[in-house]
């Protein structure tokens, strides 16, 4: 089961966090699980909304950065945020990602917003194998 | 990392302190706020200061932080010939500024209906993650927003002619290109014009103090007539469509630049030749950002008036409620400067930084020619603001630039861990700030003391020379994502 922390210590306007993963699916679905936190409480969101992503990209980390741009576009475009992911990423290039994303519209008057994400960085970006498992390092614009 | 002291508030490192510096880097702090400064700045500063094409030195102001690629209050310039442009000299929220506006109100006419004002205001100006504008735009719209600014909105009602000649460049920016825009940043955008945002975004009632005023013929120049009057002051940017025009443009400069032989420290400073195809798309479409902007604080602007005339029963002129001025300070411009004694055409990079231009200087509306262009420093909603003057030796020190506001010294994790949201808008409605947010967290993460001393940050500016202070403001009302 992966885990995320939030990092005090780089960036100190924007939101650092390091995110830990049995796998690259794991990965994938904590950084998921991580940048819905920054928007708002996972708990006050309903999961009765699916959306099913496929992205494609040259590199591991290009994939990563796109997957939780993809989370902060739909933020925007359609009010929707997903604190659920199931994920399935193929490593080798091209690298693939295959998603499921549950979660709802935002609902302001259910759910306890937190920040609005603006982007993912590549500062001190960084995806690595760790432990057995994977760890990446994002510091997403707020 | 060797720092040396150049002059009163300078201070200096050299070439030699890193592989790759062509140029200085100098920051521009007192002992003390250099002390506050993270090691991030010095890492940073250093880092731009090994782009290419970049002039005379990699510059930070007396607000800088830890940002991403350039250190926030980051300015650099790099010839338009040979140099180049990076998105992350310029940030995802692209032209997020500040605009203030003057009024003939004052707080005792404002404080029995400022609960009322404030709650008005909050549901008239939409903020916070997920909020959805007041003005419906086509994709034909959004693209003329773009080619426009201001100006389209004064021309669609949302706004007053003289406003125009009020704001930064018009109110539009030369060079917008649409067609460099991509269809994610037209979707992600179209419904965002007329909102706040989060973080450090906000709408606020401010006041100036009885011992406020510290040029007088100069807030005079600015309408700014005394004690005790109302202003509005807001800071927001481009939002969704700016943050997606950023995204898209560094991920393509990062697989980019590599064909242009350009090697980075930093992967965030992911760069190409301004003249190049990319860096002129960029270019097109960052500028394209940067007239959305504008429009956004100009539609904010409308609302304001509408609610400000509504509650206190006149007409929003009788009020006066006129814009001072409108700044950014999130941008890359196009300008000459003289560099060694002759014009030189640069890409001027300003990262949270403020364009600072003196009496005379190109842009400077007709009504403050003679005193200098309006230099907005937003503050933390506990600690004020200030309005300062462009000067001339700005021209010659910082490409015209100053600082923009007070600067974080504490992570946005380590305020929530200090403050709950609920307890600090409870402390400053004993203190007579009302405080209205989407959002109690991102309260807690803007407290005050998250944030450097801004008077010592508008001291070093003035000592510097790079800006004059005119007037000090003080909060009574605001308005958080």
């Amino acid at each position: 089961m992966g885990r995320h922390v939030f990092l005090d210590s780089i960036a100190v306007a924007d939101c650092a966090m390091e995110v830990v993963g049995d796998d690259l699916d794991d990965l994938f679905a904590t950084a998921a699980r991580a940048v819905a936190e920054v928007m708002v409480d996972p708990a006050t969101v309903r999961r009765v909304i699916e959306r099913d992503v496929e992205l494609a990209a040259p590199s591991l980390d290009l994939l990563l950065y796109d997957w939780l741009s993809e989370l902060i576009y739909l933020k925007d475009a359609e009010q929707l945020v997903f604190p659920d992911a199931e994920v399935r990423v193929r490593g080798e290039a091209p690298c693939r990602l295959a998603a499921r994303l549950r979660g709802d519209v935002l609902d302001r008057a259910r759910a306890a917003l937190r920040a609005d994400p603006k982007a993912v960085t590549f500062h001190r970006f960084a995806l690595e194998p760790y432990a057995g498992g994977w760890r990446a390092r994002v510091v997403i614009d707020v | 990392m060797k720092t040396l002291p150049i002059a009163d508030c300078v201070w200096e490192i050299p070439p030699s302190e890193k592989p790759g510096m062509r140029v200085p880097a100098r920051i521009y702090a007192s002992q003390a706020l250099l002390g506050q400064m993270d090691q991030g700045v010095f890492e940073q500063v250093t880092n731009v200061a090994c782009l290419p094409g970049i002039v005379r030195a990699s510059l930070c102001m007396p607000d800088g932080h830890w940002g991403y690629g350039f250190p926030i209050g980051g300015v650099a310039a790099f010839r338009a010939d040979t140099g180049v442009i990076s998105p992350g000299g310029i940030g995802f929220d692209i032209n997020c500024g500040m605009r203030v506006l003057r009024t003939r109100l004052t707080e005792a006419e404002v404080r029995p209906k400022l609960r009322e004002l404030v709650d008005a205001l909050f549901a008239a100006v939409p903020s916070g993650v997920g909020a959805h504008g007041f003005v419906r735009l086509t994709e034909d719209e959004l693209r003329e927003v773009m080619r426009e600014g201001s100006g389209w909105c004064v021309r669609r009602g949302y706004g007053w002619p003289e406003d125009l000649a009020a704001t930064e460049g018009g109110g539009c920016l030369p060079g917008a290109d649409p067609e460099q825009v991509s269809v994610r940043a037209i979707t992600r955008g179209i419904g965002q014009l007329g909102t706040l945002g989060s973080g450090n975004h906000y709408l606020e009632i401010q006041v100036v103090p009885p011992d406020g005023v510290h040029d007088a013929a100069v807030a005079r120049a600015f309408g700014v007539t005394g004690p005790g009057q109302v202003l509005v002051m807001l800071h927001c940017g481009s939002r969704g469509f700016g943050h997606q025009v950023g995204t898209d443009y560094l991920r393509r400069f990062d697989q980019a630049m590599h064909a242009y032989g350009i090697s980075v420290p930093d992967r965030e400073l992911a760069c190409a030749p301004f003249r190049s195809p990319e860096g002129q798309a960029y270019f097109g479409a960052m500028t394209a950002a940067a007239n959305t902007a504008f429009a956004n604080r100009q539609v904010i602007t409308h609302r304001v008036r509408e609610v400000l005339g509504r509650i206190f029963g006149r007409d929003p002129r009788e009020l006066g409620l006129e814009v001072v001025y409108d700044v950014c300070h999130n941008t890359a411009k196009l300008e000459r400067h003289v560099v060694d004694g002759a014009p030189l055409d640069l890409v001027v990079h300003r990262k949270g930084a403020t364009r600072a231009f003196g009496p005379g200087a190109p842009d400077v509306p007709a009504a403050y020619r003679d005193v200098g262009q309006p230099v907005i420093i937003g503050g933390s909603m506990e600690t004020g603001s200030a309005l300062l003057v462009g000067t001339a030796h700005a021209m010659e020190e910082t490409f015209g630039s100053t600082a923009h506001g007070a600067g974080r010294t504490m992570s946005r994790a380590q305020a929530r861990k200090r403050v709950w949201g609920e307890t600090l808008i409870e402390q400053l409605g004993a203190r007579g700030i009302v405080v209205r947010a989407a959002s109690k967290s991102g309260v807690a993460e803007e407290a005050g003391f998250a944030y450097k001393d801004l008077a010592e940050v508008v001291e070093v500016v003035h000592r510097l020379d790079v800006s004059r202070r005119v007037v000090s403001l003080r909060p009574i009302g605001n308005i958080k994502g």
